[in-house]
């Protein structure tokens, strides 16, 4: 536990991606920092432990990427994400920013991976980390400790003293004892609130229960509310979250990347009364994966079943857990203990009006359902290729929406608006100033890169330095 | 006897990596890995034999241990490599050896050196054993030149029978038709990764070996390693022919080409065993195989003590100390080849049959999408 009589530069909270970017930003600025992250050293690095890839703007291919995305490309996707809910300003600062992380990345240690065939659709817009967001995570705290930056493990920070907009300590505590750490700054990057269930509750009711939390469970947003209960001004939709169809046998947290299923456009979906309830073939899936959490959490129990025949099992990703075969469609309703009669009836009925068109995955393409409801519009292919499979599905949390507001200097606004004077935040705790709203693939480290190196850099400026 | 809950967890494991694809940068496992959607024994053996343990993809991977999903492919494949050593190799009771594979490796080496000593002795007597040789065809008046020529033949030959009955199993198993090994361009490809140790860059950072940080030190070693070998290999073949063809008998002088090569070659592996046992020493046990570890000890010390052995003979050769040293020497050579086939050399023959699958996948793969 750090000692209590020393004052650091910077306090960082958490140990994620925008985390380390601020610690090792605000050190190489000179200031003395101290990162506490709450997980043990195993699972030390939030959710960026589980990112693949970082969205950038570049003006020309490189090694990389295989062609520009500029401002105004970017700027639109996000717009088109969002629909609006964003914060212009930072959110052109972020893209503008975002340039120079192609070379502060690997500066720091991070290694890109050249584009593969097979399974990377993003190779215009996004890097790739070679091995992924656990290896940039291992590379960014090699680089922090190698700068002196102190780091404690498994020490979570429950409260904070602030006094009008200024911060004045932290409490920690670690192996059951309680510290006070004094920092002239400090910059907070400890995530949403998505692992908290309690708090997940008050919006969704009991059906947060059953949701499966697809990242680390430290996000609690114990700091959020800390700021929040402080006077900080929130942003984002309290009830927002980034929900995902997600195989339901996939474990409670940290399930990562391998859980996700991408069978739903291949076959039907229905739900614990056997229904179907949306149109599975509505738009390609990458383009869909992220509305069918929602649509699941409003089930009931929060369960649905993906159906499928063997014709479909070559069209989509392999997924961590085999699915589960039946001889029949009766027997594939029972192996999941729901009513087999029903089944066989919703699957005749689509069945019969899957009347062809010319079946192409890669395109939105012509077959579809005729008088089905609700339709299916593409890849309305008959489910009667033996043997049958089926995917158990819930609902899986990526992030939730609601955080702090900031200015350009990463400064949390109070709710008079005005900035506090030492208090900065970075990385999910902040992102919904600027994704208010929808995702876009590999964004989230991208806020938490730029803000984090903003916040780091003021931190220390506030310092001093 | 394929151990059949390896397997099993040898498909669980696999099926977690090709949902989540993340190292697919890092070496010919995964991308082998992603052509394929289901796992059984022959996949696992072809991919596990692919794996040069550089162990990136342990540190990097979100579902390493403690995590309940329990993902550790480099233990996972050494595991099975060493059930492929054991299961290829040539006659199946002679498997066994690879079990505790160091004392066996130790055993056989410290017999061989009792053996020669024991005939010299009783063929030679004590006398020449310790005199001092000056000379031209010295070594020949300790050992002489049938010993020294036709035991080490055969035993060398019996190493290649086994490993081409080894490898051609393998290639089988791994359901390839042996015709499709007449393929120049995947040799070619297969042999250019094996030399250069394409696989220990880890996509151009480097082994995660001994530990967390990335390093390029087990790749350097064993090079030194392996062109060591390859030079004493040129070295005892130029000497060879120069006896046999020339007539030209051992001792050769410092400068000949027998004693530069063979000098070179013996610092080389004296530097780069040295420096792999090292590694080895330090290097994090979580992603390792003990038997494996054992098998890599034995061979990597062996390796030392042939090196070793030889260029202290070079040293003392006009003593009296040479007769002995002599003994010694060839007691050790004799232990390297007679436990090649039982042995951590194992992995030449079979990484190199699965880099040449590898390379015909890839061909074939870049045919399709071209």
């Amino acid at each position: 536990m750090a000692d209590s009589n020393y004052v650091y530069d910077v306090l960082v909270v958490g140990g994620g991606n925008a985390a380390l970017c601020a610690a090792i930003t605000a050190r190489r600025a000179g200031a003395s920092v101290l990162v506490l992250e709450c997980a043990t050293k195993d699972f030390r690095g939030g959710n960026s432990r589980h990112t693949r890839d970082i969205r950038y703007m570049h003006r020309a291919a490189t090694d990389f990427v295989i062609s520009a995305y500029d401002e105004e490309e970017f700027w639109r996707d996000l717009l088109g994400v969002t629909g609006g809910a964003t914060n212009e300003h930072l959110a052109r600062l972020t893209i503008r920013e975002s340039e120079t992380l192609g070379d502060w990345m690997p500066a720091n240690g991070v290694r890109w991976q050249k584009p593969l065939r097979g399974t990377l659709h993003l190779t215009r817009s996004n890097l790739f980390m070679l091995g992924g967001g656990k290896a940039m995570m291992n590379a960014y705290y090699d680089t922090a400790a190698k700068l002196g930056v102190e780091l404690h493990y498994e020490t979570e920070v429950r409260e904070l003293k602030i006094s009008d907009g200024d911060f004045l300590s932290a409490e920690a505590a670690c192996n059951g004892r309680i510290g006070t750490i004094a920092a002239k700054a400090i910059v907070v990057a400890s995530g949403g609130f998505e692992a908290n269930i309690p708090w997940l509750k008050e919006y969704w009711g009991e059906a947060a229960e059953n949701f499966v939390i697809r990242g680390t469970p430290h996000n609690q947003g114990t700091m959020l509310k800390q700021l929040l209960q402080h006077g900080a001004k929130p942003v984002g939709d309290p009830r927002g979250c980034h929900a995902v169809a997600l195989d339901a046998r996939a474990p409670k947290f940290d399930g990562g990347i391998v859980t996700r299923l991408d069978s739903v456009p291949f076959g039907i979906v229905v739900n614990k009364k056997v229904k179907r309830f949306y149109d599975e073939g509505e738009d390609f899936w990458p383009k869909r994966y992220a509305i069918w959490g929602k649509l699941i959490a409003e089930q009931p129990e929060q369960i649905a079943y993906s159906i499928i025949d063997s014709k479909a099992l070559p069209h989509f990703m392999p997924s961590v857990f085999p699915p589960i075969e039946a001889g029949s469609i009766a027997e594939l309703a029972r192996a999941f203990e729901i009513d087999p009669n029903a089944l066989v009836s919703v699957v005749d009925e689509y069945n019969r009006s899957a009347k062809g068109g010319r079946f192409d995955p890669g395109t939105l393409d012509e077959c579809r359902s005729e008088g089905l409801d609700p339709p299916k519009s593409h890849w309305a292919r008959p489910i009667d290729t033996p043997p049958y499979y089926g995917y158990p599905l819930r609902p899986g949390i990526t992030f939730t929406y609601l955080g702090v507001a900031v200015n350009e200097q990463a400064r949390v606004v109070m709710q008079d608006d005005r900035p506090g004077k030492n208090i900065f935040a970075a990385g999910e705790v902040m992102a919904g100033n600027i994704l208010g709203r929808g995702y876009l693939a590999g964004f989230g480290l991208t806020i938490g890169s730029v803000f984090g190196r903003i916040a780091g850099r003021e931190a220390a400026r506030h310092a001093g330095f | 006897m394929p151990d059949f809950d390896l397997v099993k967890d040898g498909a669980r494991q696999m099926t977690i990596c090709n949902a989540c694809r993340y190292c697919e940068g890092y070496c010919a496992v995964f991308p082998a890995m992603e052509q394929r959607r289901t796992f059984n024994k022959a996949d696992l053996t072809y991919l596990a034999n692919l794996c040069f343990d550089c162990r990136d993809c342990y540190y990097a991977c979100q579902y390493a241990p403690p995590h309940e999903f329990g993902v550790n492919v480099p233990k996972l494949m050494s595991e099975l490599r060493a059930d492929t050593y054991r299961e290829f190799t040539w006659p199946a009771i002679m498997s066994g050896l690879f079990n505790r594979n160091a004392l066996a490796v130790t055993a056989i080496t410290v017999a061989s050196i009792l053996i020669v000593l024991a005939l010299v002795l009783l063929f030679q007597g004590s006398d020449l054993l310790f005199a001092t040789h000056l000379g031209e065809g010295t070594f020949y008046r300790v050992v002489p030149f049938v010993a020294m020529t036709v035991p080490p033949s055969l035993i060398a030959i019996y190493g290649l029978v086994i490993f081409v009955v080894g490898a051609l199993r393998f290639w089988r198993e791994t359901q390839g038709p042996v015709a499709a090994l007449v393929n120049p361009a995947a040799l070619w490809r297969a042999t250019k990764d094996a030399f250069g140790l394409a696989y220990m860059k880890g996509g151009g950072a480097g082994c995660n070996y001994p530990a967390e940080q990335f390093s390029r030190a087990r790749m350097w070693h064993h090079h030194l390693v392996f062109y060591g070998f390859l030079l004493d290999f040129a070295a005892t073949s130029i000497a060879a022919f120069y006896d046999h063809f020339l007539g030209w008998q051992a001792p050769y002088p410092y400068f000949s080409a027998p004693v530069v090569l063979g000098t070179t070659g013996g610092i080389g592996l004296i530097v780069g065993t040295v420096g792999l046992l090292y590694l080895k020493w330090i290097s994090d046990r979580a992603p390792a195989d003990s038997s494996m570890f054992g098998m890599d000890v034995a061979f990597l010390a062996l390796l030392f003590l042939t090196s070793f052995t030889g260029l202290l003979l070079l040293a003392l050769r006009e003593t009296s100390a040479m007769g002995t040293l002599l003994v010694i020497h060839l007691g050790v050579v004799a232990g390297l080849f007679i436990t090649l086939p039982y042995g951590k050399f194992a992995h030449v023959v079979y990484r190199y049959a699965a880099l040449v699958r590898y390379s015909i996948e890839q061909l074939r793969a870049e045919t399709h999408s071209s």
